[in-house]
C-alpha cells in the first residue's frame, strides 16, 4: 500500500529530537485518522468514522506507572491500569441495523449499550474489578452503566474471544454485559469526542455535530482498546485504542428525497484541515458498484483509488487525503458531493439473523431467532449467544432448532441457568447452517410477577431482552489477506483474519420488549391489610374454638334491671 | 366391599386415562391453580434435561422438586401418566383402609361406651350406626377419586399427586398401629415439603392412644415412647437426606428445594395468601412477614393437639387442612386431600351452621378462579386485584369450611357429654354458646 511508507516516515519526522535512552517515553504514539463513506443500496448513505492511536507503552507493568500521556486519552489509561484490563470493548447505539437493505456493518453493534472487557489473568476478583470498572465507565461516558450487575452479565465460553494479542481462553476473565434500554444522546456523544488527540476541533471530528449525527436512522459510537503488534514484525506489543462512530443516514428524514449526498448536507460542516497530530487522515468513499460512473457521480472527482478485502469482498475507494493540500482545492475546504443517477440491485448478505417474542397472554412466550444463510452451496457453523434476564425463565427442554423444517442438533451447548435476582440465562450453540437456507431456534419461557419495587417506573412498557450475538467465520468470495500488521484502511482491519478464506462476522438481533404481568401499584397498604385480615378469620375460628367452652346461655337481663338490681341489693331487698 | 372400590376405581382411571389423551391435557398443566413451581410436570422434565446437559438441575431457580423425585422420574418419565394414576389408586385405596379401620375402632369404642352407660339418655339419636357407616369408606375413597381437584391435579401430572400418596400411606400406616412404618412415611412426606412435620403431634397422639400409655408429661412411659418415635422419624429423615446427597453429591438441593419453600422467592400467582402480599410487600418487612406466615403454620399444633388429644384422627384432618391452606405454595390437590375426609364426619352434618354459604362459596370461587385469570393475563381488562380477590375469599371459604367442622366435632361432644336437649335454669330451651 502506498501509505505504508509515508506514514512510518512521518513517525520519524515528527518525532521530537530526542536521546535514545529518553525514546521509550514520549515518542511511540501515532494515531490516524478515517472517514468511510458508503452509499447504501436503499438510498440512505452509511458514514464510518475511525481514530485509532497507538501507544508503546505498558499500562499493566507493576512497577513504573505510565504519567506522561500524549495522544492517548488519560482518563482511559488510568482505567486500563487500575483495572488490569486486558481488552475493553464499548459500544453506545441508538437505532438498529438493518442487514438486509444495508448489508454487514464495519463495527456491527447490538442497540442499546454493550461493555465486554477482558481482564488480565493476575486479576484476583474479577467481579468486584468488573463492577468498579462499570462505575467509572459510567463517569467517563455520562452513560447509565451503573444498571450493569450481576443480573445482566455474562460469562460466554465461546462467542467473545480477544480481538488483539493473547492467547486468554479461561473465559473467567470474559465478563459481557448489554443494557438494551440505553437511550445514546448528545451528552454521550460529547465525552467520547473529547477523548480524541484534536478534539472536535480539528480534522475528520469536526463533522460530528449532534444536531445532524441524532437525526439519523442508526447512530453508533465505540470504543475498542485492545493490545495490537506494534509493527509488521510483531516484536513488542502496543496498545490500540480505536475510536468508531458509525452513522447510517435516511434518505428521506433529512432532504427532499432527491438522491442527492454531500458532506454538507450529512454534517451540516465540510472539511477543512488535517487533524495536525494525526499521522493520515484520510476519507474513503465507496465507488466498487461505480465503475463506469453510471450510478452515481461523485465529486470533487479524485484519480486515487484503493481497493480492499473487506467483508469477503474486493471493494474499490476513492481516496481522499486530508493532509495533502490539493485536496481541498481552492475553496479551503472539501465538501464531497455524491449525486445518484440510476437504480441499483438489491444485495443480499451472506449472514443475517432476526428475532421475535410469538405467543399470546402474559403467561408464556416463545422467542424465535431465524437466522439466515444466503450462500447458494457453503454450510458454515454459527455461534449464537442467547443472554436472557432471570424474569423471562427459559425452559431449556424447549429448545428446537430446524432448518429447512427438519431437525438440526446443535453439536455444542453451553447453557447455565439463571437464579432469580442474581444472574441471567447464558445459552450459546455451534448450530451448522446449510447452505441457502433459514435455521430456527425456538424456546419456551414463562413470565414472572416480580416484586412491586422491581418494576420500572413505565412498567407497561415492558422489559428489553438484550440482542442474540450470532458469531460466525463466512467463507469468502475473494481471498482475505491474513498479514494484520500490513498497513491497511483500518476499517478493514478490525477484526483480526486468521485464514484467507473465510472473515469474521459478528450480526447483532434485535432486542426484544417483552410485558410482563404486573401487580397493582396503588395497593400495598390494602394488600397488607386484607391479607392479614383472612389470616386473623383463621386465627380468630380457631382461638375461639380452642379456648372457649360450650355453656348454656343465661339471657343476660336488661340494664335497667340491672340497675335496679344493684340499688336492691344494697338497700338488702330481695332482688328482681 | 372390595367390588365396589375397584369399580370406582375402574371409573377413576378412565376420566383420568380420557383426559390424558384429550387436548385438555396440556391446558390443564399450564393452569396456575393446578400447579405450582414447586410441583409442575414442565419443570420436573426441564430439571432431567438439564441434568442430560450436565448442567445440576439446582444451580438454576427452575426446578425445586427433591432428588428423589429425579431419581424416580429417571427410570419412569416415558410412564408418568400411569404412576400418577397408580399414585391416585394409592391414594384412595389407603384412605379406604384407614377410614374403615377408623370407623371400626370408633364403633367399638361406642358400643364399651353405652354399656358402661357413659352417654346421657337423650343422646341416643347421636350414636352412630353400623349401617350408616357401613358406606363411609367407599364414599371417602369416591370423594379422593372423582373429585374434579383430584382429577385436574392427576391430569396436569403435577407431584402433588405423589405427596398426597405418601401423607395417605403415613395415615394408613398410623391408623394400623405399626409406628415405624408411620415414621418412614411421615419423614418421605416431610423430604418432600416441610409442612407434614406438623402430623408428628397427632400421629404420635393415636399411637400412644393405641397402645393405652397416658399423655402425661410426668410420666416416664410417655417420654420412652415419644423419644422412640421420635427417633425413628428423625433417621429416617436423615437416611432420605443423605441418599438425596449421594444422588448429585452436593448439598445444592438443600437451598433449591427448603430454602424456596420456607423464604418464597418466586411470586407466581396460585390460590395461596402469599404471592400478592409478597409482592406487595415492603422489602424492609419482608423478613418480618416470612416468618410470621411460616410460624402461622406450624404454631397451631400444639393448641389443637391439647384439645383434640382424645381425637388424634379429627386432628389429622385439622392439620392437613392447615397446610393446605396457609402453605407456601398451595394448589387444589392439596385442598383434595382434605376434602376426601369430608365424609367421615357426615354424621357432624346437623350442628353444622354455614356448610350452604361456605360450599357456594368455594363452588363459585372456582368457578372464578380462570374466569379473572383470563381477564388479567390474556384480555387485560382486568388486573392482578381481580384474581387476589377471588383468592382472598377461597382461602375465607376454606377456613369457615375446616372451622365449621372443628365447632361442629366439639359440639358434638359436648352434647354426647352434658345431653342433647339442653334446659336452662328455669327450664325452658337452652342454646348453647361459645363462652
Amino acid at each position: 500500500m502506498i501509505f505504508l511508507k509515508s506514514s512510518i516516515s512521518t513517525r520519524w519526522f515528527w518525532a521530537p529530537s530526542a536521546a535514545p535512552s529518553s525514546a521509550a517515553v514520549s515518542l511511540p504514539d501515532s494515531c490516524e485518522e478515517e472517514l468511510l463513506i458508503r452509499p447504501l443500496h436503499s438510498g440512505d448513505i452509511y458514514a464510518s468514522f475511525q481514530f485509532r492511536t497507538l501507544w508503546d507503552t505498558d499500562f499493566l507493568h507493576q512497577g513504573k506507572k505510565v504519567s506522561h500521556y500524549r495522544l492517548f486519552p488519560k482518563s482511559l489509561g488510568q482505567v486500563l491500569s487500575k483495572f488490569s484490563v486486558r481488552e475493553l470493548h464499548i459500544s453506545f447505539t441508538q437505532g438498529y441495523w438493518r442487514t438486509m437493505q444495508w448489508g454487514q456493518p464495519i463495527v456491527p453493534s447490538p442497540p442499546g449499550a454493550e461493555l465486554w472487557v477482558w481482564f488480565h489473568n493476575t486479576v484476583a476478583d474479577v467481579d468486584g474489578n468488573w463492577k468498579e470498572l462499570t462505575n467509572v465507565l459510567s463517569g467517563i461516558f455520562c452513560a447509565s452503566l451503573n444498571f450493569i450487575d450481576s443480573t445482566n452479565t455474562v460469562q460466554p465460553s465461546a462467542s467473545f474471544k480477544p480481538l488483539g494479542l493473547g492467547n486468554a481462553t479461561d473465559h473467567r476473565f470474559l465478563r459481557y454485559a448489554t443494557l438494551p434500554r440505553e437511550i445514546v444522546c448528545t451528552e454521550n456523544l460529547t465525552p467520547w469526542k473529547k477523548l480524541l488527540p484534536c478534539g472536535s476541533k480539528a480534522g475528520l471530528a469536526v463533522l460530528m455535530k449532534s444536531e445532524k449525527l441524532f437525526h439519523s436512522s442508526f447512530h453508533s459510537q465505540a470504543v475498542h482498546i485492545r493490545p495490537v503488534c506494534k509493527d509488521w514484525q510483531c516484536s513488542s506489543t502496543a496498545w490500540e485504542l480505536r475510536q468508531t462512530l458509525n452513522v447510517v443516514f435516511d434518505l428521506y428524514t433529512s432532504g427532499q428525497g432527491k438522491k442527492e449526498w454531500s458532506l454538507f448536507k450529512m454534517f451540516s460542516r465540510t472539511l477543512t484541515e488535517a487533524c495536525p497530530l494525526a499521522s493520515s487522515s484520510k476519507v474513503y468513499v465507496d465507488v466498487t458498484d461505480n465503475p463506469e460512473g453510471e450510478l452515481f457521480d461523485l465529486s470533487p472527482a479524485t484519480s486515487v483509488l484503493n481497493t480492499a478485502v473487506v467483508l469477503g469482498d474486493r471493494r474499490t475507494y476513492s481516496v481522499y487525503d486530508l493532509t495533502q493540500k490539493e485536496t481541498f482545492g481552492q475553496l479551503r475546504s472539501l465538501n464531497l458531493v455524491l449525486r445518484w443517477k440510476g437504480e441499483s440491485d438489491m444485495l443480499r448478505p451472506l449472514l443475517h439473523a432476526e428475532r421475535y417474542v410469538a405467543g399470546f397472554g402474559l403467561q408464556t412466550g416463545e422467542i424465535h431467532t431465524l437466522i439466515y444463510n444466503n450462500h447458494p452451496y457453503r454450510a458454515f457453523p454459527v455461534l449464537l449467544l442467547d443472554s436472557v434476564p432471570w424474569y423471562l425463565r427459559l425452559y431449556i427442554h424447549t429448545l428446537t432448532v430446524t432448518s429447512k423444517t427438519r431437525e438440526n442438533k446443535p453439536s455444542y451447548i453451553h447453557y447455565q441457568p439463571s437464579k432469580d435476582r442474581l444472574r441471567p440465562h447464558l445459552l450459546e450453540m455451534l448450530v451448522q447452517l446449510p447452505p441457502h437456507s433459514v435455521t430456527e431456534v425456538t424456546v419456551q419461557f414463562e413470565r414472572a410477577l416480580l416484586k412491586w419495587t422491581e418494576y420500572t417506573p413505565d412498567p407497561n412498557h415492558g422489559f428489553y431482552v438484550g440482542s442474540s450475538v450470532i458469531s460466525a467465520l463466512v467463507p469468502s468470495v475473494v481471498a482475505m489477506d491474513t498479514n494484520n500488521t500490513q498497513e491497511r484502511p483500518l476499517f478493514s482491519s478490525f477484526f483480526p483474519t486468521k485464514e484467507e478464506s473465510s472473515y469474521f462476522v459478528r450480526v447483532y438481533t434485535e432486542p426484544l420488549l417483552v410485558n410482563l404481568p404486573t401487580p397493582d401499584f396503588s395497593m400495598p397498604y390494602n394488600v397488607i391489610c386484607l391479607t392479614c385480615t383472612v389470616v386473623a378469620v383463621g386465627y380468630g375460628s380457631f382461638y375461639n374454638l380452642l379456648t372457649r367452652t360450650f355453656q348454656v346461655e343465661e339471657p343476660s337481663q336488661p340494664l335497667a334491671k340491672r340497675l335496679a338490681n344493684v340499688i336492691r341489693r344494697i338497700r338488702g331487698v330481695p332482688l328482681l | 366391599m372390595a367390588a365396589p372400590l375397584t369399580l370406582v376405581l375402574v371409573l377413576a382411571v378412565t376420566i383420568r386415562a380420557v383426559l390424558f389423551r384429550s387436548s385438555l391435557a396440556e391446558l390443564i398443566s399450564e393452569r396456575v391453580e393446578v400447579v405450582s413451581p414447586l410441583n409442575a410436570w414442565k419443570r420436573v422434565v426441564e430439571g432431567l434435561a438439564l441434568l442430560d446437559l450436565g448442567v445440576s438441575p439446582y444451580s438454576g431457580d427452575v426446578f425445586h422438586e427433591t432428588p428423589l423425585i429425579i431419581y424416580l422420574f429417571h427410570f419412569v418419565v416415558d410412564y408418568a401418566e400411569i404412576v400418577f394414576m397408580i399414585a391416585d389408586g394409592i391414594t384412595a385405596v389407603c384412605l379406604y383402609l384407614a377410614v374403615q379401620n377408623y370407623n371400626k375402632n370408633v364403633f367399638r369404642k361406642q358400643k364399651y361406651a353405652l354399656e358402661a352407660d357413659r352417654y346421657p339418655h337423650d343422646c341416643l339419636e347421636l350414636m352412630r350406626s353400623p349401617r350408616e357407616m357401613h358406606y363411609i369408606p367407599l364414599k371417602v375413597a369416591m370423594f379422593y377419586l372423582l373429585n374434579p381437584f383430584t382429577i385436574l391435579s392427576c391430569v396436569a401430572k403435577s407431584t402433588c399427586g405423589l405427596n398426597n400418596a405418601v401423607i395417605a400411606l403415613f395415615i394408613l400406616s398410623t391408623l394400623k398401629g405399626s409406628a415405624l412404618l408411620s415414621a418412614i412415611f411421615l419423614a418421605l412426606a416431610t423430604y418432600q415439603s416441610i409442612y407434614p412435620l406438623t402430623l408428628f403431634a397427632p400421629a404420635l397422639l393415636f399411637l400412644l392412644q393405641r397402645l393405652y400409655i397416658p399423655v402425661n408429661l410426668c410420666r416416664s412411659s410417655f417420654w420412652f415412647f415419644t423419644l422412640q418415635y421420635a427417633f425413628m422419624f428423625v433417621g429416617s429423615l436423615v437416611v432420605i437426606v443423605c441418599l438425596s446427597f449421594f444422588l448429585l453429591g452436593s448439598w445444592d438441593f438443600i437451598p433449591s428445594v427448603y430454602g424456596f419453600i420456607l423464604s418464597v422467592p418466586d411470586l407466581t400467582p396460585n390460590i395461596g395468601l402469599f404471592w400478592y402480599f409478597f409482592a406487595e410487600m415492603f422489602e424492609h418487612f419482608r423478613f418480618f412477614f416470612i416468618c410470621v406466615f411460616q410460624i402461622n403454620i406450624f404454631f397451631y399444633t400444639i393448641p389443637l393437639s391439647i384439645k383434640l388429644k382424645e381425637h388424634p384422627v379429627f386432628l389429622i384432618f385439622m392439620q392437613i387442612a392447615i397446610i393446605s391452606i396457609f402453605k407456601s405454595y398451595p394448589t387444589v390437590g392439596d385442598i383434595a386431600l382434605y376434602m376426601a375426609f369430608l365424609p367421615a364426619w357426615s354424621h357432624l352434618y346437623r350442628f353444622l351452621r354455614n356448610i350452604f354459604l361456605v360450599s357456594c362459596v368455594l363452588l363459585a370461587c372456582s368457578a372464578l378462579f380462570p374466569v379473572l385469570w383470563h381477564l388479567w393475563i390474556y384480555a387485560g381488562s382486568a388486573n392482578s386485584n381481580f384474581y387476589y380477590a377471588i383468592t382472598l375469599l377461597f382461602n375465607v371459604g376454606q377456613i369457615l369450611l375446616v372451622s365449621d367442622y372443628f365447632y361442629a366435632y366439639l359440639r358434638r361432644e359436648h352434647h354426647l357429654s352434658q345431653g342433647l336437649y339442653l334446659r336452662r335454669k328455669d327450664g325452658s330451651e337452652a342454646t348453647l354458646v361459645l363462652k
